[in-house]
């Protein structure tokens, strides 16, 4: 038993929870993020919670990698690779960037100088058709590391099949490079595909600089205060790894940050009685939903960062639209009123911050309907918010286009960013095979909770569950994740003459390898699963469906069987289409294997309303909110509610990270956790 | 019935998102990777009576956006030829399929699929689904026969037909399709592919009706076709009158050495546009015709490219008028031969971009590289089984006012990605050689071309392959705009160890036999410059030679 904090470090602050592990105590804190030099905020939080000598690890949802993706700010990097094959990286797969409209270029993250082909040739097969020279190798490390290469990536041509090339070539780069910032393809992706495998080992090394210096520093800070405890990173799978690992394979951590709300949004629902979820996080310019079903989030096998960016590694399933507090409604041309997706962002912001937009956004249509405090802004950056502005600004560019009073504006761009928040849920629910009757919608960050109830009415979904603490979710997710760590490889067998015990083989490797990674990680697990799973096609496709695999590794062994292989593909093929083929042959085409250890479970009753809470201490006053026409709708200090009661809509829930709204035939009720479960009366 | 614009958005919202779904099931369980790829596939819903594009995937072919609407007419007349609903011409469950290149546009590979969907008894509305089956029979496997004379050498011609009647697919039909192809596996599951994306397609619209009635819905229809026309007109009317004329040209039809000219008179007067191709070269021996269905679906892929915010359905396309007659090559009839219909419709994109060029300079696009370059290796393996490797390759994308073309792109009919070099390698026996740049491939500007690609592809197979090629672009290149220059000349060539080889057609060529160790190389053209090249910033252009897009050649 220990004390563990979890760190998310944001754009504007860093949340802290801090969670006593003997005891089931937990604190949490808010302090300003320092952008460049993160520690300083980093440190400040952790030291609200006493001496760093005293804490027993720390866990961190970061966002660097993501913010060096998204601005292009990693290395200068250098790529070695198979001779005709320098311009992966710049060729992508032939794509471009939108179906409509032909203008706009790309830069690829390594320069055209900085990518140098060497001789050597692996076939499909896994034959080495040409040896690599081990000396040309080292000559071209070390002409990219004098051209100003700060970190390098080898990828070769088909080295999934056979590494021994990229092997021979590593070794050789290695010898002569001047850091550790070596990335090679069969390493970190053995799998087929060289355009992903290249960009998400290009991609590896253009973020290992800046991870890896990144963490350098935060270690050397708290090593500085004296801590002794382990350090973990958040990956955006949504397990832990050691800063180790974390700096060999940086490009897991490009969702860090958002993979570790989700996490806390599964456990905390869980916990609640709702393992079947949706959470939503509503930002200044967008709204990112994942599915969770039956208290697992749902993986997706790659992610493209920006276009000809392609990260191919397991990442909780985050879809995003351009729908936030900061989208701008404007009514187009043809007379349609459009939300997002351009966003004043968190500056200038809403035209209720006065920082200079004079365009309406969702937080000002809020504003106007009294659903926001103008008082008492959340976050507590602003002193108040000019409401005036914002009618005014909804009056000019919604209402007089569009015939409406400037409330009924505001109404409509509600209605249509809710509109589109429905369509994400959508997407992710009914559009994947899922019963949205099924499942709570989890808002978290500060903005969701305002539209929990009118997505519910309009999606038709179970309920919403509003966290205790929405603004601290990600926080909280650091401290609960798993550890994990996930490995494929390409194996490219028929199912037809399977050599089940080859098979079986593999599988041990890769799961003792995947289990060694978890367990030199230093953290408290309770057990360590083992969870296989196969990509597998009709000889002729080329997209494959994901098939779990119902073994597991006892004794050196999985038991695996083309039998259990054929039924498992069949499962899974007629959930994802209507038709099976019969007849047809059918391919195992990766193998996954995902080691996960699983860390004790918290006890979420720490997080329960104080039993001094109580309804009159909680009632604040009352406010005029617009529902298609003014109500007066009671307003509650939302963390005085006390456990176990009833709030009738149409109500406001104030806290300082978040503001609930409870429209009219709805009711909020606040469970043994503190949690706020909203439903249709 | 008039529609609130909230609700108008949200409909705009949950219907557009029933054609992606469509598309993203069948890119998903398609069988061969020129739908699962490179997304040669569209679904859509369309109007009852006219067949007239009510909305449209945003991920779908964009060839395909304009042609569909031809290809649902098509059934629609069949319909009322066999008496219509009353006689057994339509029931609920119906699904009709065809390639008939003639009725539904563009080429014989492209299957689709059309049903109807039923409220109350009565008709709503159409789906359909078009997807390019890999082997429709015909000399050449995969198609693109690069000597026909007539349909009947390019393949199998279905015409509209009832695949499933009453809900019953139709073995006979299913029987007919597969006796017709090289790769029946193939084609039947895309064809399940494309019954699996109408099925979706059928229940998600059935939910959204029992949502807002019929009567909401084609409220909503009639207001985005408003709303597209409108933003046309608009457009159209910021466009500065007159008549503005160019013309390009193929370098040959495969048959006849001949140049073929497409050649566009654009006018605008006000809010209306004339297409006007009639100084085109007359209807050819060989497969670069198109039909006229085929024609107007590519003058609104090039007008799309232009006015990007204008929606995708029949709206957008009413104050345009279009002059293609019979006598030319772009509204060709049976049984002239249209296999190779990707090289006409690129070419006339390309004069649209250039006519409009001409009329607003500032805003011009220069000509993108113009050819698919579909290339076909085929063999035998050891066990007797035949293979096909059949692709399409990439090249440059023109400069434009914002900046230099893409280098390596698709062309602009398509959203295709390629397959990766390790997908092909896996599945065929060949190796790629080179897969890269072409340096000096961008025409050059003030804004240079993009890129075109060198492949390099060897045969490993000790039976060796039979290689055929249907390109462009050899002897007439893409066209810089603004004083920009042109893109390089695509480039074929085979080597088998002694002799050497070029296509005697410039870019077209048949029935090549490889050894095993033989090679074959396409240098594909990048895009036309745009601007003086004098102006191009000194920085760009020491970049261009330090990375090696511009060699010392020609630098």
């Amino acid at each position: 038993m220990t004390t563990l904090v979890g760190v998310d470090v944001g754009g504007t602050f860093t949340d802290l929870f801090f969670m006593d592990e003997a005891t089931g105590a937990f604190r949490t804190a808010k302090v300003p993020s320092n952008r460049g030099d993160e520690a300083v905020g980093f440190l400040e939080g952790l030291k609200t919670f006493g001496a760093l000598s005293a804490l027993g690890s720390i866990v961190h949802g970061t966002t660097v990698g993501t913010n060096a993706l998204l601005e292009r700010k990693g290395a200068v990097i250098g790529v070695i690779t198979t001779a005709g094959f320098r311009d992966v990286l710049e060729m992508r797969r032939r794509d471009r960037r939108n179906t409509w409209g032909l203008w706009g270029d790309f830069t690829p993250i390594a320069d055209r100088d900085l990518r140098v082909e060497v001789a050597e040739r692996t076939l499909a097969d896994g034959t080495v058709r040409q040896a690599v020279d081990p000396a040309e190798v080292a000559a071209a490390a070390t002409a990219l590391a004098a051209g100003g290469a700060t970190a390098l990536a080898i990828i070769f041509v088909n080295a999934y099949a056979n590494p021994a090339n990229e092997r021979a070539a590593a070794a050789a780069a290695r010898a002569v490079w001047p850091n550790e910032h070596v990335s090679v393809s069969s390493e970190i992706l053995p799998e087929i595909r060289e355009f992903e495998r290249a960009s998400t080992t290009g991609l590896n090394a253009y973020l290992q600089p800046v991870v890896g210096s990144y963490l350098a520093k935060l270690e050397a800070a708290l090593a500085g205060e004296a801590f002794k405890g382990a350090f973990h990173i958040v990956q955006s799978n949504g397990g832990v790894m050691s800063t180790a690992t974390a700096r060999r394979l940086p490009v897991r951590t490009a969702l860090s940050g958002p993979a570790a709300g989700v996490i806390a949004a599964a456990e905390i629902s869980k916990t609640a009685g709702y393992p079947d979820i949706i959470t939503g996080d509503l930002g200044g310019t967008s709204f990112d939903v994942s599915l969770i079903s039956g208290g697992e989030a749902a993986l997706a096998a790659q992610t493209t960062i920006d276009f000809g960016l392609v990260i191919r590694s397991p990442m909780i399933e985050i879809t995003t639209i351009g729908a936030g507090g900061g989208s701008i409604a404007r009514v187009d041309r043809g007379g349609f009123l459009e939300v997002g997706p351009e966003s004043a962002g968190s500056r200038p912001g809403p035209v209720a911050y006065g920082q200079g937009n004079d365009r309406p956004t969702l937080t000002d249509a809020n504003l106007v309907l009294g659903r926001i405090n103008a008082d008492r802004p959340i976050g507590g950056k602003l002193a108040r918010l000019d409401v005036d502005a914002a009618r005014e600004a909804l009056a000019k560019h919604v209402g007089e286009p569009l015939g409406l009073s400037p409330e009924a504006a505001a109404e409509a761009v509600v209605r249509v960013a809710d509109a589109r928040m429905a369509g994400a849920i959508r997407l992710v629910s009914i559009e994947r095979g899922h019963d949205p009757g099924r499942f709570a919608f989890v808002p978290f960050g500060g903005g969701g909770a305002l539209h929990a109830g009118a997505l519910i009415a309009d999606i038709g979904l179970k309920a919403a569950l509003v966290p205790r603490f929405p603004g601290v979710t990600s926080a909280m997710g650091c401290v609960m994740a798993d550890i994990r760590h996930d490995q494929v490889q390409t194996l490219n067998l028929m199912l037809d003459g399977l050599d089940a015990g080859g098979l079986d083989t593999r599988m041990a490797a890769e799961g003792a390898a995947a289990r060694a990674v978890v367990e030199s990680a230093g953290l408290t697990v309770g057990r360590i699963d083992l969870v296989y799973e196969l990509d597998m096609h009709y000889l002729g496709q080329t997209h494959t469906v994901p098939v779990p695999l119902p073994v597991t590794l006892d004794g050196g062994r999985t038991g695996i069987n083309a039998e259990i292989v054929r039924k498992a593909f069949e499962t899974a093929y007629s959930r994802a289409f209507s038709r099976l083929l019969p007849g047809l042959g059918i391919r195992i085409v990766n193998l996954r294997t995902a080691a996960i250890g699983r860390r004790p479970a918290i006890d979420l009753a720490a997080l329960a309303p104080d039993v001094s809470a109580s309804m009159a201490k909680a009632r604040i006053g009352a406010r005029k909110v617009w529902f298609g026409g003014w109500m007066e709708a009671a307003v509650y200090a939302r963390l005085d509610l006390p456990a176990e009661t009833i709030v009738e809509g149409p109500a406001v829930l104030e806290q300082p990270d978040a503001t609930t709204l409870v429209p009219p035939g709805q009711r909020a009720r606040v469970d043994r956790f503190g949690n706020l479960v909203l439903e249709r009366a | 019935m008039t529609i609130d614009p909230v609700t108008l958005a949200v409909l705009k919202g949950r219907l557009e998102q029933i054609a992606d779904e469509m598309d993203a099931t069948l890119y998903r369980s398609a069988f061969n990777p020129i739908i699962a790829e490179a997304r040669d596939a569209c679904h859509g819903l369309y109007h009852r009576d006219t067949g007239d594009t009510l909305v449209q995937g945003t991920k779908g072919l964009p060839i395909f956006v304009g042609a569909m609407a031809f290809a649902v007419k098509a059934v629609i007349d069949k319909v009322a030829a066999r008496g219509g609903q009353e006689s057994g011409g339509l029931s609920p469950g119906d699904t009709f399929i065809f390639n008939d290149q003639y009725a539904g546009g563009t080429h014989l590979n492209d299957f689709r699929l059309v049903r109807p969907v039923f409220r109350n008894g009565a008709l709503f509305c159409w789906l359909a689904s078009a997807g390019h089956w890999l082997d429709i029979g015909g000399n050449v496997p995969g198609g693109y026969n690069p000597v026909a004379t007539e349909s009947f050498q390019e393949g199998v011609l279905i015409p509209v037909v009832k695949l499933a009647a009453g809900g019953e697919i139709r073995q006979d039909i299913l029987d007919i399709l597969a006796a017709n192809s090289r790769l029946p596996n193939s084609n039947w599951g895309d064809l399940n592919g494309q019954l699996n994306a109408l099925d979706l397609g059928e229940r998600r619209l059935n939910a959204l009706l029992d949502e807002h009635g019929e009567a909401t819905i084609d409220a909503a229809f009639d207001a985005f076709s408003a709303r597209a026309e409108a933003l046309m007109r608009e457009a159209v009317a910021a466009l500065p009158d007159g008549t503005y004329a160019f013309e390009d040209w193929l370098d040959n039809d495969g048959i006849v050495d001949e140049r073929l000219t497409v050649a566009l008179d654009l006018t605008i007067a006000g809010e209306t546009m004339v297409l006007d191709f009639s100084r085109s070269s007359p209807p050819c021996a060989g497969p670069i015709n198109i039909s006229t269905p085929t024609s107007i679906a590519a003058c609104y892929v090039a007008l799309k490219h232009v006015f990007t915010d204008v929606p995708a359905n029949a709206g957008c396309l009413k104050p345009i008028t279009f002059v293609i007659p019979e006598t030319t090559l772009l509204g060709a009839k049976a049984p002239k031969p249209m296999a190779g219909y990707t090289e006409t419709i690129l070419r006339l994109i390309g004069v649209v971009f250039g006519a409009l060029a001409k009329a607003v300079p500032e805003r011009a696009t220069a000509g993108p590289f113009g050819t698919i370059n579909a290339l076909s290796m085929a063999g035998h393996r050891a066990n007797g089984a035949r293979w096909v490797m059949f692709n399409f390759f990439g090249g440059g994308l023109g400069g434009n006012p914002e900046s230099d073309g893409l280098n390596h792109a698709n062309n602009p009919i398509s959203t295709a990605t390629m397959p990766p070099v390790e997908i092909l390698e896996a599945a065929y026996p060949v190796m790629f050689r080179q897969w890269a740049l072409r340096p000096d491939s961008g025409g050059a500007g003030a804004h240079r071309g993009g890129l075109g690609a060198i492949y390099e592809i060897e045969v490993l197979d000790e039976r060796g392959a039979e290689v055929f090629l249907l390109g462009e672009r050899g002897r007439y290149a893409p066209f810089g705009v603004n004083g920009g220059g042109e893109g390089a000349l695509n480039r074929f060539s085979w080597n088998d160890g002694d002799t050497t080889g070029t296509p005697p057609m410039a870019s077209k060529v048949t029935g090549v036999k490889l050894r095993q160790g033989g090679r074959v190389r396409l240098e594909t053209p990048g895009g036309g410059g745009f601007g003086d090249p004098v102006a191009r910033d000194q920085a760009a252009k020491d970049r261009d030679v330090r990375l090696g897009y511009v060699t010392g050649a020609s630098a």
